[in-house]
């Protein structure tokens, strides 16, 4: 075998390596564009805990309501997070302090799972997942899903809960 | 914490494939080169070891696609690769040292792959959600603690090379210090995901650093005091390195407090110092680190870093080097005969696909919504990571040399059993992490009946 057949498998093996190693990092460009970050720990309550949820991530809205009181995001106005806001999805939005909820909550009064948006005929619905310090439409405490439209406040423990078009 | 998640989460299966079948190609052309130098004519185990590769990988890779859908794509490519050029490595070694194929190392390691394949294949099989391990928190330590202490029974205990980390069960020799690595992350993220709210929220503030309490200091004692045990009845300064690392660096990502850090590194160079003065096998690591060519020592170190400075920049090409004169070429100093055949160039592609791997772990640790699950996932990770640098550290003169094995690259069959476990355990979490959330949200969540919580910190 001549020795420059054998150069060349040599450095074409190095070549062929790097080759693999630029097409993994070519592979986790993915990673760098298109995600959402979500942050849990709101340090400071000012500024909108979710980054990316405005203008770069595609989400999926719901469909414009023929009511033109239907709510189609969350805006949180007290509590730890103030400023975060959130589109409602119709599959449901489920809220409280467990990390697997759409709005994870940091707030000691809140439960778990505490309460759950979702939509139904046309219409809004948020009811009370069995929390502890309960949910409350106004000043009203949910027993049931109770009916809410644009503009309706809930309170969660100290996080007050505005729904707006 | 954060979480990342993708908007349009993709399988990227066939990525995946594709990266396959080229790591796989590499792996037949890394093999065809050493046959080419060696003899000049194409290797005769060719056959057995390419296809025994794919056959192992695409068996794996299908498993993936009807068990685990949206895993990690880069995982599997990447591990199959440093497991394949590590066959080749060894192969090389066993033509160097006059064995023949069917009594080489080589085709034993293949054997040890297929198995590790295997058990890594029950793995995912077997355990549907990773958070079902948080159930056996406290089984984890007790089998971990368990296992580190195996080699120490008599009987069952074998001292090989001066470290008494071996048992033997027959014919058959296993270190169980691996093994334990995996069951300990287990463990730790379990026992820290409960405690971490008591660990990094009380304290008291010391010049911009907050220092826990006095009884909070519990478990990072326990654990140092477990290390050194190690370090000192089992004479393995690897183990006892990396484990202790690992406590510490998933104490870090629990609490957030770099206060640990700074707590652990103290602890660590302390109990460091204190083995230095007292144990004649850490003084001669010591001093075999600060001055590898004195004479009246083992020139393992030396040969190693004569054989890298033989490699230059692009290497001697497989085959064409003299990686078996150093001692343990195939095992812990596999990394030096890759320095020497493939050179600066080669190596620092092996470091990066290290580095690629470690990284795809941490990125399962951010995307994943449980606290369990990114504990597991950034333990598991840092595990792998804390490995390569004791190693490579070790035979860069970084820091002393220690007995660890390099990830999937280096000849053995426990490391290999539980690296590929490992990587199962991280393709598992991935698979949760990158799913839709539609998708898992289908059913009650484990913790979904959890109510308002309060913090206990006694």
């Amino acid at each position: 075998m001549s020795e420059l057949t054998l150069t060349i498998i040599r450095l074409g093996l190095l070549v062929l390596l790097w080759i693999f190693v630029f097409s993994v990092v070519g592979v986790l460009r993915g990673d760098l564009y298109g995600t959402r970050v979500v942050s849990r720990t709101a340090r400071k309550p000012a500024p909108a805990a979710r980054r990316g949820d405005g203008q770069g991530a595609p989400q999926k809205r719901p469909k414009r309501q023929p009511h033109s009181t239907a709510p189609r995001t969350l805006v949180v106005t007290g509590g730890a997070l103030t400023g975060t806001s959130l589109p409602l999805r119709e599959a449901g939005t489920v809220i409280g302090r467990n990390p697997e909820c759409a709005l994870v909550l940091d707030d000691d009064f809140a439960s778990g799972r505490h309460a759950r948006i979702f939509h139904r005929d046309n219409a809004w619905f948020v009811e009370d997942l069995g929390s502890t310090n309960g949910t409350f439409v106004g000043t009203e405490r949910l027993t049931g899903p109770v009916r809410v439209e644009a503009g309706s406040t809930l309170r969660i423990g100290k996080t007050v809960i505005e729904l707006r078009r | 914490m954060t979480t990342v998640s993708s908007v349009a989460p993709r399988t990227r299966r066939n990525v995946e494939l594709v990266l396959l079948l080229l790591a796989v190609a590499i792996v037949v052309l890394a093999y065809v080169n050493v046959g080419l130098s060696v003899s000049g004519a194409f290797p005769p185990g060719l056959v057995t070891h390419g296809t025994g590769l794919l056959a192992i990988s695409l068996a794996f890779h299908l498993l993936l696609r009807w068990k685990a859908a949206y895993a990690d794509p880069l995982l599997l490519p990447i591990v199959t690769l440093l497991n394949g050029l590590g066959l080749v490595m060894i192969h090389r070694l066993d033509i160097a040292e006059g064995r023949d194929i069917t009594e080489g190392l080589a085709l034993r390691q293949l054997t040890w792959s297929a198995l590790a394949v295997a058990i890594a294949a029950v793995v995912l099989w077997f355990l549907r959600d990773h958070r079902m391990l948080r159930r056996y928190t406290f089984t984890a330590a007790v089998v971990g603690f368990g296992l580190l202490i195996l080699p120490l029974l008599p009987g069952i205990g074998r001292t090989v090379n001066g470290s008494r980390i071996w048992i033997g069960l027959g014919p058959f020799t296993f270190q169980p210090g691996e093994v334990a690595k995996i069951v300990l992350a287990v463990f730790f993220a379990g026992y820290l995901v409960q405690t971490r709210d008591a660990l990094s929220l009380a304290g008291r503030k010391v010049l911009g650093f907050t220092f826990p309490r006095g009884r909070d200091l519990g478990p990072i004692i326990v654990a140092w005091v477990l290390s050194l045990l190690v370090l000192v009845f089992e004479k393995d300064l690897g183990s006892s390195l990396l484990l202790f690392g690992l406590f510490v660096s998933m104490l870090y990502v629990a609490t957030e407090r770099t206060s640990w850090i700074a707590i652990g590194m103290t602890l660590f160079c302390a109990g460091a110092y204190v083995a230095y003065l007292a144990f004649g096998h850490v003084q001669a690591r010591v001093h075999l680190w600060l001055d590898p060519f004195a004479p009246d020592q083992s020139d393992q170190v030396a040969k190693g870093l004569m054989g890298m400075a033989a490699g230059g920049l692009l290497g001697t090409g497989l085959g064409r080097g003299r990686p078996d004169l150093t001692y343990f070429a195939e095992s812990d100093f596999i990394f030096p005969s890759f320095g020497e055949e493939l050179g600066l160039v080669g190596l620092f592609a092996l470091l990066v696909l290290y580095v690629l791997l470690v990284e795809r772990g941490l990125r399962t640790a951010l995307g994943v919504r449980d606290g369990f699950g990114k504990l597991l996932a950034s333990g598991l990770a840092f595990s792998v990571a804390l490995q390569c640098f004791v190693v490579v550290g070790g035979v860069t003169r970084v820091i002393p040399l220690t007995g660890l094995t390099m990830p999937f690259l280096s000849y053995g069959g426990s490391s290999l059993l539980a690296n590929w476990s490992l990587v199962a355990l991280l393709l598992r979490i991935s698979d949760v992490a990158r799913r839709p959330v539609e998708e898992v949200r289908t059913g009650p969540s484990p913790s979904g009946e959890a109510k308002t919580e309060v913090v206990a910190i006694r």
